[in-house]
């Protein structure tokens, strides 16, 4: 455990020194959620509420979702999918820890540093510039801290995944690339996902992604309310604890056909 | 003539290369497809809660967003400079560029060109096709040239602001993210302009007029005759962002000094 605990440690202390790139990390934040909220504005014009959700909640859901993607994201895909091509990838399989978990660690260290120094500092800025609500209820901040440690455990899971098919597939720019869409478009981050239609939901619902960022800015905005709240967690759960199965799977079957290009 | 000629030479040997790996290009294609479905997804389910935006109607905003993409894909087809900080300054492959005999702005242009870029300006086009037929559009001969003279005026006015901002490199090293940045700010000229408050509007249409590779021209062919004569403003626009980047660059090509080895 300790291993991993310094892992985390690591790559925080590696990101800090680098720090000054993340200040204009939170620009580009800002500027984004500006766009979002401008358009629905306009979207709302004259109306007190659009699918359970008032412009204030809504305003609040864009900046919540902007500010949490800067804790659950990672390219640990990229990276996995890197060191294969690389061939350093051999280098880490022999080494006393399971590989997988290492790269998880290191994103929680990213993810770790990015709350810190993007996000909170972020937040602020925004609370200045935009009319946001938050809730005084405590219950709701702690369901929203639990909501938000799946999703980067939901997330993490996926990246892992896809990250896991380049050892068959040696080559995956263009499943990583279509991952990301699915995410930005599925995970409610441009959009809530009880804007879509209802057949869209339907499906969705049998997807992990409104886990990623839908459900943890629903909690915070308190559009879900009690039992919304619980079934939501419940869902986060669910689909962090399934997504090991692939995981292991497609693990165990990707050590045995490894090849190592170069390295 | 002789720069036609260089252009084209550059453009088989790009095309050649790319015809190599065929797969790559293919995800390239589908991805970039993608990316222009995420906005239009964007605007198909809000029109679905709403029936005006500021009042512009749903095919107005798909007009807008379609118009946008051409002029976006002209500019990513022949203006990919947002590395050049690292792959042109830090690596001294600029010096390799200024011992040839052709402007030395003209070849970055050409050695970064990525023509499957265009492709974006395909599907921009079947967009506005789709919104103006369901709009009734009346288009007249000349309006084909009005279309290419602003494409060019809204492709120029975003050459002419990252190759501005390229140019910091010649003086200063440092790394910076004003790039994706201004990316970033590049949305906004996606949407009608009334719908952001007035600072954001003077800013996109003055200071990084992004308003004119989307919103503006775009009113001229939607005949909202209160916009025209921002919209004729377009190609001015371009040229003069153009320009200014052009001195930008003499300017700055003067004091580099070279950092490789």
């Amino acid at each position: 455990m300790d291993k991993y605990i310094e892992m985390i440690r690591i790559r925080f202390l590696m990101m800090l020194a680098y720090r000054t790139n993340y200040y204009t990390g939170i620009l580009i934040y800002s500027i984004n959620i500006g766009a979002y909220y401008f358009l629905w504005s306009a979207i709302y014009s004259d109306k007190p509420s659009i699918q359970g959700m008032s412009i204030e909640q809504m305003t609040t859901y864009v900046a919540v979702s902007w500010m949490a993607r800067a804790f659950y994201f990672n390219n640990i895909d990229r990276e996995i999918a890197m060191e294969i091509k690389e061939g350093k990838v051999a280098v880490e399989l022999i080494r006393p820890y399971s590989y997988l978990g290492m790269k998880t660690m290191q994103g929680l260290g990213e993810g770790i540093f990015r709350l810190l120094f993007l996000s909170l500092p972020g937040m602020i800025i925004v609370i200045f510039l935009f009319p946001l609500h938050f809730s005084t209820n405590v219950s709701t901040w702690i369901y929203f801290a639990l909501s938000i440690t799946l999703s980067f455990i939901i997330n993490s899971e996926l990246n892992l995944l896809a990250g896991v098919v380049t050892f068959f597939t040696l080559n995956n720019e263009g499943l990583l690339r279509a991952k990301r869409f699915i995410i930005d478009l599925f995970s409610g981050l441009i959009l809530p996902i009880s804007f879509y239609p209802a057949w869209a939901q339907e499906v969705m619902k049998y997807f992990p992604f409104q886990g990623i960022s839908y459900i943890p800015s629903m909690i915070v905005t308190e559009s879900f309310q009690g039992q919304a709240v619980i079934d939501g967690l419940l869902f986060q759960l669910v689909w962090s604890v399934m997504l090991l199965i692939p995981i292991r799977l497609l693990w165990r079957a990707a050590k045995k056909q490894l090849v190592i290009q170069g390295g | 003539m002789f720069y036609v000629s260089v252009f084209f030479q550059y453009m088989a040997q790009y095309i050649k290369t790319k015809l190599q790996y065929r797969t790559d290009l293919i995800v390239e294609f589908v991805s970039d497809l993608m990316f222009q479905a995420v906005n239009l997804i964007f605007i198909l389910v809000v029109f679905g809660h709403t029936q005006l935006l500021h009042g512009w109607t749903r095919d107005e905003i798909l007009f807008i967003y379609g118009f946008f993409l051409v002029p976006y894909a002209v500019f990513g087809a022949f203006f990919n400079i947002w590395d050049f900080n690292e792959r042109y300054i830090v690596r001294g492959e600029m010096d390799r560029v200024l011992t040839r005999p052709v402007h030395s702005l003209f070849q970055i242009i050409l050695e970064r060109m990525e023509l499957e870029s265009l492709l974006g300006g395909v599907t921009g086009i079947i967009i506005m096709i789709y919104a103006s037929a369901r709009l009734h559009l009346v288009f007249h001969w000349y309006d084909v040239l009005v279309f290419i003279v602003f494409v060019l005026g809204g492709a120029l006015v975003y050459a002419g602001v990252f190759i501005s901002l390229a140019t910091i490199s010649f003086w200063s090293d440092a790394r910076s993210s004003i790039m994706p940045m201004m990316y970033n700010i590049s949305n906004y000229g996606r949407y009608p302009i009334d719908i952001y408050n007035r600072f954001i509007r003077y800013i996109l249409t003055w200071i990084l007029p992004f308003a004119f590779v989307g919103v503006y021209p775009s009113a001229y062919f939607l005949g909202k005759t209160e916009w025209y004569g921002y919209a004729f403003l377009t190609p001015v626009m371009g040229l003069i962002f153009f320009i200014i980047a052009v001195f930008l660059w003499n300017a700055g090509v003067k004091r580099y000094r070279g950092a490789g080895n």
